[in-house]
């Protein structure tokens, strides 16, 4: 709880990092109070022709839609679905990727190098490319966008885990515990498993921002959630008819990415350059 | 070593540690290292056994072969360890290790850096190995699985804390209440080192490996630990195997010494003894290559034989400046010369051939 605490001030500092933080508050902030500051909550999926494609006003701060639907309120719901997405495929894909990694880095037989081959075939196809394989054949559903996103990225954490353990087995105190007969799960959760949390963490913050950016293209194609869903990318999509004289339909989804994907970026550099002092800076991760 | 002279058999009792014909060799990428090569090495209780040889000869593999930490490429191709009139290598491996390692044998690792876990401050760290290894600990005290779930009792628990205090402040850790709060990066290598002992000696073992314990530190911290070691090991009468390639070091600390030479001991002797009356050619040229005051640095010329394919017989006949047709075909086998001494050679430099 110290170190958290430590962690936090030490991040708040940097203010690329506590704007990158107050970002990604925000984001969770508005997920969680959409029903309550949305000022049209009802129009997010109700049809209002009369009031279509409206530009931004006191009544509608982002315009509506080709639906007439409120934008600023389908921006604050479509938040839910984003942050639904990024936290259960980042989750899932964090779920099979460090047991794989600890395991493969671990047992330096032919268990760990088959296991790191698999995650070499994921990651030798571009993951925006196999995600859209993914759902174009499940179908489209937010379902299937989280499936396709967590089956992709596992392997990233899978090779930072793996790297990481490969070096620690060589140090003296797990060697002697080896020695001493601790049991090899104990050694993995006790020794080695604290020790890979600062990059997970990192790699988890970076991925965040990765899996929004990659969901919302799957919106774009329309692989997403189905409408009338307020989900950013699909609103984007949808806009292009209407562009370049209703901008302000393509503007507050594309903001809402732009932003969000932002934030998680600079809160995983910060998070990176606290957590890990060796590496400031030197490389952008996806 | 019992079955080869009459009267330098010593009773199978009297050695807390017999390493008889140890043979060890590695896979590697170039062929199979042979590292050790029908190693004996014995040490008696309460006695500080100096393992000496230079870089390369298989020291760190045999203190590893001792302590069961073999890499996973490493094969023991014959040879027994006994400890305590027990095979360290046939005994069950669960027996090896709740039983003997980090309780009968302990270790003293190299590098002070890496033998703590970063993360966690000394106090988890040493309550962690006492809820495991105390000697207030029964012997079979929450086995397996369950000893994920078992709890550390109250009353050891106390008692080993009590017990690690007291042990911080015998290796001279200044303020230990303070020290058990601190993260091992708030401490310099020598009170790592000085932590390591006391985390060594904590189990109240019979025999502690320490493997080039003070090599990673500077010479005013160096003569400190050893001081430490030595009085510590003393008055606990528990046995030390130190490995170093300093025989300066070797002398300050230890009752006896065994030379390694590219895998084979090549002779043991009474520390007082090993300097004034080496009998191996190799143990000689080691002696007179250390720095003499008004005379030049003396090396031994040569290199160290490639393990992948050594020489056989001995394996020093290469550089050997006594050596004949007989050393180039098989070992010569252990030639007591009384008071402990032990020699490996056929053609020994007796008293008679010195002047």
């Amino acid at each position: 709880m110290k170190a958290a605490l430590d962690i936090l001030r030490k991040l708040l500092r940097d203010p690329a990092a506590a704007a990158g933080l107050a970002i990604v508050l925000l984001l969770v902030a508005v997920a969680v109070l959409a029903p309550l500051i949305a000022t049209h909550p009802e129009a997010v999926w109700d049809m209002n022709p009369r009031q279509r494609l409206l530009p931004p006003s006191e009544a509608y701060f982002f315009g509506t839609d080709r639906m007439g639907a409120d934008i600023y309120s389908r921006i604050l719901f479509g938040a839910r679905i984003t942050l639904t997405i990024a936290i259960t495929a980042v989750g899932a894909a964090l779920l099979i990727g460090v047991p794989i990694g600890l395991v493969s880095g671990w047992r330096q037989s032919w268990l760990g190098e088959a296991l790191m081959r698999i995650s070499d075939i994921f990651l030798a196809v571009p993951q925006i490319v196999l995600a859209i394989a993914i759902s174009q054949t499940l179908g489209p559903s937010i379902e299937n966008v989280i499936l396709a996103l967590s089956v992709t990225y596992w392997p990233w954490f899978t090779r930072l885990v793996h790297a990481e353990v490969h070096s620690l087995r060589n140090e003296t105190f797990i060697e002697a515990a080896i020695a001493l007969g601790v049991p090899a799960w104990r050694i993995i959760l006790l020794h080695v498993l604290p020790n890979v949390t600062s990059p997970i963490i990192v790699r988890t913050s970076i991925g965040m921002g990765f899996t929004i950016l990659t969901a919302s293209a799957l919106g774009f194609l329309g692989l997403g959630a189905p409408p009338p869903a307020p989900e950013w990318g699909r609103m984007i999509s949808e806009s292009r008819e209407f562009l370049p004289e209703a901008w302000w339909y393509a503007l507050a989804p594309g903001l809402a990415i732009f932003l969000v994907v932002m934030g998680f970026n600079l809160l995983g550099d910060g998070l990176r350059d606290v957590l890990d002092p060796r590496i400031r800076r030197a490389s952008t991760g996806r | 070593m019992s079955s080869i002279h009459g009267f330098a058999v010593q009773a199978p009792g009297d050695n807390l540690l017999e390493v008889e014909n140890l043979r060890v060799s590695f896979a590697t990428e170039h062929g199979v290292a042979k590292v050790l090569d029908g190693v004996n090495l014995t040490i008696r209780p309460g006695e500080i056994m100096g393992l000496v040889g230079e870089s390369g000869c298989g020291k760190t593999t045999l203190a590893n072969a001792i302590l069961g930490i073999l890499a996973n490429n490493a094969r023991r191709e014959a040879g027994s360890i006994r400890f305590a009139g027990e095979d360290l290598l046939t005994m069950p491996r669960w027996q090896a290790e709740s039983e003997i390692r980090g309780r009968s044998i302990t270790f003293i690792p190299q590098d002070p850096f890496g033998s703590f876990n970063p993360l966690f401050p000394i106090r988890t760290q040493t309550m962690e190995v006492m809820k495991w290894k105390s000697p207030r600990r029964a012997a079979r005290e929450g086995r397996g699985i369950a000893g994920f779930f078992s709890r550390y009792p109250r009353a050891r628990r106390s008692a080993d804390a009590a017990a690690v205090l007291q042990m911080l402040r015998t290796v001279q850790i200044s303020k230990p209440e303070e020290a058990f709060g601190k993260l091992p990066h708030e401490f310099s290598g020598g009170q790592r080192q000085r932590l390591m002992i006391a985390l060594a000696l904590l189990p109240q073992p019979e025999l502690v490996i320490a493997d080039e314990p003070t090599t990673a530190l500077d010479a005013t911290i160096q003569a400190q630990i050893l001081k430490l070691l030595k009085r510590l090991a003393k008055e606990r009468g528990v046995s030390v195997l130190f490995t170093t390639h300093d025989l300066g070091t070797a002398y300050e600390i230890c009752d006896r010494i065994t030379v390694l030479y590219a895998g084979q001991e090549v002779e043991t002797a009474p520390v007082d003894d090993f300097f004034q009356r080496p009998h191996h050619p190799y143990t000689v040229r080691l002696l007179e290559s250390l720095p003499h005051p008004g005379r030049e640095l003396r090396e031994i010329g040569g290199e160290i034989p490639a393990l992948v394919h050594p020489p056989a017989g001995c394996r020093f006949h290469p550089r050997c400046f006594r050596a004949t047709e007989e050393c180039l075909s098989d070992r010569p086998a252990v030639t007591p010369l009384g008071g402990g001494h032990q020699v490996r050679c056929y053609h020994p430099i007796t008293e008679a051939s010195r002047l």
